[in-house]
């Protein structure tokens, strides 16, 4: 049923920004092969019975591992969880520790997410395992980011010369570095929007362009991207109050009409309603953050899918 | 005591106060250098520099060594093994232990354990406050009587402008410098790394280069009132380089050290190896013109020693993820090569020396060492400059293994490291 006839010539995912263009489009026709199984009764196939994934969050996650836990289980591997915040593995195990009892337990694949910047990447490189990066620290979070490019493009087929901006919290975002690699390389125009506070140094050199003011965001953009806003990193404000922050920068209904043109309103979950949402936007009739959710589920399929197809094509098990 | 009497024969001099290499000969009795001539005979056990540099032995102005209290890091001895792999023959050793050296006993318990190792002569930078606390002043005096040789926090910046200022006043008594590691810490809270757009696409925490050049700034406005010594440790700012030479045209007292693994990464390299925490480090890689500005003032004087700020931290320690990895990299024996594979296109291997003997001498004051003249510690290096190799972590005497050396080729080689008289690295092949 899948049409693709290669996997990912990589073992590992751990970032938008190392994937090329034709790699983000193989990872996105796959995916709506598997969106169709999710329609179906029974959503279930057997393409990767026999493939063992464990699923390592070090950090707190609901929605990210539950779509991942549903991948697979789609997809019919077995899944192991490590619920590593009640573990003595939170705090003070090397990764290379975690690593060795990885690899001894003989797994086929592995799920992280983790608080630490490049901690997938560290891992990626001491095991022969697959390992798909489902968040670290303020990087990347490539599945999120292909699920954006993926509704994106259920609206917009081509998302060539369309104009993306991320509104909220750049510096701190592993969304929008992934939305922000994706998208330049699918030849969107990208755009970030937030408090100065918010915005990381060096967006020019990446291709980005700054807009100070949420309203001439607005009026160039075709797509927003909005994402969940923090008061405090690690006990510092980094602006005065939410409230301010939702006068400033919150997307509202006014807002949006002001602009003059239809806009395609994502948010990665969980909205902080009425702060960086309102919620008669978050709920609008054809609102697209739950289909979001829903092609998550897809976009993980397909990732699962075609970085274990190589592994298994090369002798490991049968298909 | 004959084993501190040894006849260095066949080798070229480097004389880090001239600028060329002579064929000579340094004769040491008693630890102690009593003739530096053209051709010496004498009847003592005789090391045989032919086709070698022979040059004073080197002095770190910066390095840990983790004893008291994280021994599993590093300790006296395995450091002082290090020091003389590297061609260290005195090594200034910072007061951040567990528990902090900021009293006579514990300077005193630092030195006596170096001198039981016997290998490198270790000094003591003493804690400027309590328990590097930053609050309350250490007593200075007394760490001067028991032989420190300057006051620093280092680890931690001295951030309150007032208790500065009473340091700088205080130190300036014992004519001792007072050694800042510049960092204002509000603006590196949760940083990994220099900011900018690497820091960015990595999504690592950063810590701008201003950080620095606000306490260089600060502390230089601060010595005008007080008079005294600021040593700024690893300086790493192409702005610290600009302070220090204007400071010093207005007659500062205002020294800097600068560390190898500055002068030859970037922060191009953390990007470039994912990940990999033993390029993390306070302060951190910074931009490519910053390096070039590091090496610049090493051309230009304004850099009076090269020191190795040598951190170790074990593997497991290092292997917790970037942004959570402690600080620091080992670097004793990679110091001389780091320099030589920079510097050498660009400075005369004597003028290169300065950098490791009298620039370091000058700035904590020792008069009996840095150079090779009669009356002077028998402390020799047998230095090829030529040799080139690649650097193996595994082989180092450090109980750590963090070095972002590993792997790099390198120019520059200690054959033989001579302390007090007495062959304590290399050379056994030499030796007659």
């Amino acid at each position: 049923m899948i049409a693709e006839s290669t996997g990912l010539a990589r073992k590992d995912l751990l970032g938008l920004e190392e994937l090329t263009a034709e790699e983000i489009r193989l990872i996105l026709r796959t995916a709506r092969e598997f969106r169709e199984v999710l329609d179906r009764p029974i959503k279930k196939v057997p393409a990767l019975r026999g493939l063992t994934v464990a699923n390592l969050f070090f950090e707190n996650s609901t929605r990210t591992k539950m779509s991942f836990e549903l991948a697979q289980k789609r997809l019919s591997t077995d899944s192991i969880g490590f619920a590593v915040s009640t573990s003595s593995v939170k705090k003070g195990e090397s990764l290379r520790d975690t690593a060795q009892n990885i690899e001894a337990m003989r797994v086929d694949m592995i799920v992280m997410r983790h608080s630490e910047s490049g901690a997938p990447r560290r891992l990626a490189e001491m095991v022969d395992a697959h390992v798909v990066n489902a968040g670290d620290g303020c990087h990347e979070h490539p599945t999120q980011g292909l699920l954006d490019l993926y509704t994106m493009q259920e609206r917009f087929d081509d998302l060539r010369d369309r104009r993306v901006v991320i509104i909220g919290d750049i510096a701190h975002s592993r969304v929008a570095r992934s939305n922000i690699h994706g998208l330049l390389k699918l030849g969107a125009k990208v755009g970030v929007c937030g408090p100065p506070t918010l915005l990381p140094m060096g967006l020019p050199e990446l291709g980005v362009d700054v807009y100070p003011h949420v309203e001439d965001a607005l009026a160039e953009a075709d797509i927003i991207n909005v994402l969940r806003i923090q008061l405090e990193r690690m006990g510092v404000p980094l602006f005065p109050s939410t409230r301010e922050y939702a006068s400033l920068f919150g997307i509202t209904p006014e807002r949006l009409e002001n602009a003059g043109h239809e806009i395609l309103v994502l948010h990665p979950g969980p909205i902080n309603r009425n702060v960086e949402l309102d919620s008669r936007v978050a709920d609008a009739p054809g609102s697209v953050i739950l289909s979001q959710v829903t092609n998550g589920v897809a976009v993980r399929m397909a990732v699962t899918y075609l970085l274990a197809k190589t592994r298994l094509e090369a002798g490991h098990g049968a298909l | 005591m004959a084993r501190s009497d040894l006849l260095i024969r066949g080798g070229r001099i480097a004389d880090p106060a001239g600028d060329v290499l002579l064929p000579g000969d340094v004769l040491i009795r008693d630890g102690a250098i009593v003739e530096v001539a053209s051709s010496i005979d004498a009847d003592v056990p005789v090391l045989d520099a032919t086709g070698l540099v022979v040059a004073p032995g080197f002095i770190d102005l910066h390095a840990h060594f983790r004893e008291p209290g994280q021994e599993w890091k590093e300790d006296i001895a395995s450091g002082s093994r290090a020091a003389v792999a590297g061609g260290f023959t005195t090594v200034c050793l910072m007061p951040n232990t567990v528990p902090a050296l900021h009293d006579q006993e514990r300077v005193r318990f630092v030195m006596a354990r170096g001198r039981e190792v016997g290998l490198a002569d270790l000094r003591v930078v003493g804690a400027a406050t309590i328990d590097i606390a930053g609050s309350k002043m250490a007593p200075l005096g007394e760490m001067a009587q028991a032989g420190c040789v300057a006051f620093s926090d280092d680890g931690h910046p001295i951030l309150d402008s007032g208790l500065m200022r009473r340091i700088l006043e205080y130190a300036g008594q014992f004519e001792l410098p007072v050694v800042q590691h510049a960092e204002d810490t509000g603006l590196t809270r949760g940083g990994a790394m220099n900011e900018g757009v690497i820091a960015t696409r990595l999504g690592l925490g950063a810590m701008p280069r201003c950080a620095e050049d606000i306490i260089v700034h600060r502390d230089i406005a601060l010595l005008e009132i007080t008079g005294g010594h600021l040593h700024i440790a690893h300086a790493s700012s192409a702005v610290t380089m600009d302070l220090v030479r204007e400071a010093r045209e207005r007659g500062l007292q205002v020294t800097c050290e600068v560390t190898p693994h500055h002068l030859f990464f970037d922060e191009n390299w953390v990007a470039s190896c994912h990940y990999d925490a033993n390029y993390k480090m306070n302060p951190p890689l910074r931009a490519s013109s910053d390096r070039d500005a590091l090496i610049e003032a090493c051309i230009d004087g304004t850099v009076d020693a090269i020191a190795t700020d040598h951190a170790p931290h074990l593997p497991d320690e290092k292997e917790m993820g970037f942004g959570a990895a402690p600080f620091g990299v080992i670097g004793l024996e990679t110091a001389f090569a780091a320099a030589v594979t920079v510097l050498l296109p660009h400075l005369s291997l004597p003028r290169l020396l300065r950098l490791f003997t009298t620039g370091p001498a000058r700035v904590f004051g020792f008069d009996d060492r840095g150079r090779l003249e009669p009356g002077l510690r028998g402390d020799v290096v047998l230095l090829d400059p030529e040799a080139e190799f690649i650097y193996d972590v595994a082989s180092s005497a450090s109980r750590s293994r963090n070095s972002p050396f590993h792997g790099q080729r390198l120019r520059g080689r200690v054959v033989a490291t001579v302390s007090a008289g007495r062959l304590v690295h290399g050379g056994g092949n030499r030796l007659h």
